[in-house]
């Protein structure tokens, strides 16, 4: 007996540009206690899904049944619905800071779902908000009652919102990316978390979340959706181990935490398609590696296999086996290169304090030492507010250091006039974490380009043009998009127009700041490629910052990990994965999450194929 | 319901990408409030274009008296009627002209005094936004200084000591009206600044000049339009107000303002009510065409504004019943 199953669940909202397809003929049941996750790119319509099972959707079509407890939720009255969320129904959000209102105590505002939907005196909510407080880990909750939402890191604010969603011991939870706003080893403690309240109260979780590699530890069912389709579903343990659709086995191949040395990451080539139009097959297929013939104008069936896994694929025995592809040769690099860019115990200090207050002062950084050699990759590691992004950006010469020395090229940035810091800008150039924030929205792709000609007065008209042209060809953008504007392009592109930019001066280091922490892991894979191949042929070096060890373990040679303004290890990046030496490398290696290895499809047989409409 | 089944892509069929400017065309055109501000703005335009076939047509010029077919023996006006078609004023001049003729220095006025007081907010709220500071603090303080002088106390006492004159009326609008906007622009610059793509722009060398012309100004394109839009009635209303009471358009130059003025003065609207209904109802119907234009621009420049979702919201309703 499934707690919530959906049947032909088909949402249709309107836009401006037409009608989005969000969600397609979706069914699926959920076992209860069971934690069941929903998996898939942005876009994929993962959380428009729950948004229309939850009533949230007042503006879209929807159609199909969703049933749960006995009831039809699909054609509810809002009424009715009101009372189901929260009381029968939780939610947790992606963000924890706007999620809790910022004027009221996070006591209150648990409080104040337990008297929305029960009659109870103030004392004995109190005392059941501090219970539930204390279980999801919050350290003396009887004294935090009484605490504001900015008093609380973001890990423990997530925490309250379990404990919010947890109160009134609803029979589901729906968490949509819960973890997606946190750090690496605040996102284990949340998921673990979440995990052991799922046993304790015998709740069901609904995971929605991009993050294969936290589906496969902790899920038992899940669903690949692609473009509102479901592509695949079933038990957890045989999906990862044998994906049966090309897109699943696609996802895991290119995720970088399934790296192993010597091997290149295996993208999924193109980009998801628009979710206005009706393709008349596959929606997968224009992406897939394995396509038939067949595949592109016939819807596929619904393939049914022993173990239970669905797949809506032509294929019938399965995705094919992964092919490893080898890593092309690495540049030779020379054994004592020589350096680029010298960093040498950089401290930076800012004065805090209000006009009356006492000043204080914040240390960002507390002496840094670190040297990049010319064609090397070297990784900057760490959570959060560790100054990794701080640093960056006083080695590129934006920000001043309180004290030490930053020397590009044998020069000491400090020391630079107005002109030679000019000049500067050509040796050093910075990719920005945000695709969307970090192009101006207003002004062609051409002339994004072409700003570093413009700004140096190298190239003009017609060559300039040209030398435009070339860069997006090297990055693998179409030139013929030349005077499109950056709205026009998804996520991926835009990385690539920005790391055009960066190229455009040829210039002896290049600054990554989290260059793929905003992008979808099929996407990741291209970018990390391109970086890599662009290294190879440019001879480019690379200060590559993220918070992601798998992403930076397959681009770097040498990885530094920040914690605190300090860097607390400092290793090629082999050894550090083999041998950490500090707790803290420990601590963040035991929370990035591995892929269990995965086998051959070919033990599975199909049992049953059924039309999917 | 073609719209719908316009954009409804045939399958397969590559999806249409709008530009933005498409896209707003085809919201203002949804917008019929928009679209009958912009046809009651196109006609002031329209007449104040051929007020001088306006003047052939009838035969009157707009200063010349006609004391014997445009008062009454009596020395009233005359009404509405087939030689004046909309009445005649205190001395026997045409409203009908007069009205085509002060149309031409409304929008005049108008315009030209909205556009100017938009380019000084502009220069000043991006400087005093971009860099911050010192720079900020004295021209946002200049800033609050001017938006509290009391507007028409000051017009009064420029325009009598310098005497009244259509230039100095303009001199006065758009020293009054650059402040408000000055103050929403550098807001925003504020937040555009902080934006990576400064950022970027400047660790590529860019210096503040081009940062602000070629990174921030095409960002800045909505709410100068808009707020130049919204500008417009305000620069129109205080034109008449400063014609009411005699400190603007020197007669017997027309203008709307002194017409109101002329039929107030000595209650002739008591008797001739078309005096104060024809010109009141053009500056009403003016500056309501400019101001719900200026809301429609808004709201289709700026999707994610509560109207256009309402009016999409609608849409599907429509469609399920055929």
């Amino acid at each position: 007996m499934a707690i919530l199953e959906a049947k032909g669940l088909t949402v249709d909202i309107p836009t401006e540009d037409g009608t989005v397809h969000a969600v397609r003929n979706v069914s699926f049941a959920i076992r209860p206690g069971s934690l069941f996750g929903i998996a898939g790119e942005s876009g994929s319509g993962k959380s428009v899904l729950t948004q229309a099972v939850m009533g949230l959707l007042p503006n879209a079509d929807i159609s199909g049944e969703v049933w749960f407890e006995g009831r039809n939720l699909i054609g509810l009255s809002q009424e009715e619905m009101r009372r189901l969320r929260g009381g029968r129904i939780g939610m947790i959000f992606q963000d924890p800071l706007s999620s809790l209102h910022p004027f009221y105590t996070i006591g209150a505002q648990i409080a104040e779902v337990l008297h929305a939907h029960e009659t109870i005196g103030p004392a004995e909510a109190r005392a059941r908000v501090v219970d539930m407080l204390g279980k999801v880990g919050i350290p003396s909750p009887a004294e935090r009652f009484d605490d504001y939402p900015h008093q609380f890191s973001g890990g423990m604010r997530q925490r309250v919102m379990i404990a919010m969603a947890l109160i009134l011991k609803p029979a589901l939870i729906i968490a949509d990316e819960p973890t997606t706003a946190l750090d690496v080893t605040v996102q284990a403690q949340i998921v673990e978390l979440l995990d052991a309240m799922r046993r304790d109260f015998g709740t069901t979780v609904i995971l929605i979340t991009h993050d294969l590699g936290l589906l496969s530890s902790v899920a038992d069912d899940v669903m690949v959706m692609y473009a509102g389709n479901r592509l695949e579903y079933g038990r957890a343990a045989d999906v990862f181990r044998a994906p049966a659709h090309p897109y699943t086995a696609g996802l895991l191949r290119s995720t970088p935490a399934s790296y192993r040395p010597g091997t290149e990451l295996a993208p999924i080539g193109g980009r998801p398609p628009s979710l206005l139009a009706t393709p008349a097959g596959c929606v997968f297929a224009p992406r897939c590696p394995e396509a038939l013939a067949r595949c592109a104008n016939e819807r596929p069936p619904l393939r049914v296999y022993d173990d239970g896994v669905e797949s809506l694929c032509w294929l019938e025995a399965g995705a094919g086996r992964a092919r490893p592809v080898a890593a092309a040769a690495a540049a030779v690099k020379a054994a004592d290169p020589e350096p680029v860019a010298e960093i040498e115990d950089v401290c930076l200090t800012y004065q805090t304090g209000s006009f009356f207050g006492a000043k204080r002062s914040l240390e960002v950084l507390k002496g840094i030492d670190l040297t990049v050699g010319r064609g090397e990759t070297v990784g900057l590691v760490g959570e959060s507010g560790c100054g990794k992004s701080t640093l960056a950006r006083i080695v590129a010469g934006l920000v001043p250091a309180t004290s030490g020395r930053v020397r590009v090229l044998g020069k000491d940035m400090a020391s630079l006039d107005a002109r030679a810091w000019r000049k500067m800008r050509r040796e050093v150039q910075l990719v920005f974490q945000d695709p969307f924030g970090s192009l101006n929205p207003r002004r062609r792709v051409g002339a994004i380009i072409g700003d570093p000609f413009r700004l140096h007065g190298i190239a003009s008209g017609e060559e300039r043009r040209e030398k435009v042209r070339r860069l997006m060809e090297m990055v693998g953008l179409n030139p013929e998009h030349y005077n499109r504007f950056p709205a026009e392009f998804s996520g991926g592109q835009r990385q690539r127009i920005g790391i055009a930019r960066a190229l455009a001066l040829n210039p002896a280091l290049i600054i990554c700041d989290e260059p793929v922490s905003a992008l979808d892991v099929s996407i990741q894979a291209q970018v990390l490629n391109l970086l890599r191949d662009l290294q190879r042929d440019l001879g480019l070096t690379y200060l590559f910052i993220s918070h992601d060890l798998s992403v930076v373990r397959h681009v770097c040679d040498r990885i530094a990990v920040m914690q605190g303004g300090r860097i607390v290890e400092l290793e090629t990046a082999e050894r550090l994965f083999a041998d950490p030496q500090h707790a803290y490398t420990r601590t963040l290696l035991s929370a990035s999450r591995t892929l269990p290895a995965f086998a051959d499809g070919g033990a599975r047989m199909l049992v049953e194929t059924r039309s999917a409409s | 319901m073609s719209g719908i089944a316009a954009n409804e892509p045939s399958a397969g069929a590559e999806v249409v990408q709008r530009g933005s400017f498409a896209l707003t065309v085809r919201r203002l055109r949804r917008d019929t409030a928009s679209m009958a501000a912009l046809c009651v703005i196109l006609a002031v335009i329209l007449l104040a274009v051929v007020a001088p076939w306006v003047a052939g047509i009838t035969g009157h010029s707009p200063i010349e008296q006609f004391r014997e077919t445009g008062l009454s023996p009596a020395g009233i006006p005359v009404g509405p009627g087939a030689e004046f078609w909309l009445g005649t004023d205190q001395l026997g001049r045409d409203v009908l002209v007069r009205l085509a003729y002060g149309a031409r220095v409304s929008l005049l006025v108008g315009v030209f005094a909205s556009m100017l007081a938009s380019l000084i907010a502009v220069v000043v709220g991006t400087t005093a936004g971009y860099f911050g500071g010192t720079v900020d603090l004295v021209l946002s303080r200049l800033t609050d200084l001017v938006m509290s002088v009391p507007f028409l106390l000051c017009a009064l006492a420029l325009v009598s000591a310098f005497g009244p004159s259509l230039m100095l009326s303009v001199a006065v609008i758009v020293f009054f009206s650059w402040a408000p906007m000055a103050r929403v622009i550098r807001g925003q610059v504020i937040s555009l600044r902080r934006q990576d793509f400064v950022l970027a722009s400047r660790s590529l060398g860019a210096g503040p000049l081009s940062i602000m012309v070629v990174d921030i100004l095409p960002n800045l394109a909505v709410p100068i339009i808009v707020y130049t839009t919204m500008q417009i009635p305000n620069s129109i209303v205080f034109e008449a107000t400063l014609s009411f009471l005699g400190m603007g358009i020197v007669p017997p130059t027309p203008s709307w303002g002194g017409m109101l003025a002329d039929a107030s003065s000595n209650s002739l609207y008591l008797v001739a009510w078309w005096l104060i209904f024809v010109p009141g109802t053009a500056l009403l119907m003016t500056t309501l065409a400019f101001n719900i234009l200026g809301d429609g621009l808004r709201d289709a420049l700026d999707p994610k504004s509560a109207r256009t979702v309402r009016r999409l919201r609608r849409r599907p309703k429509a469609g399920a019943k055929p």
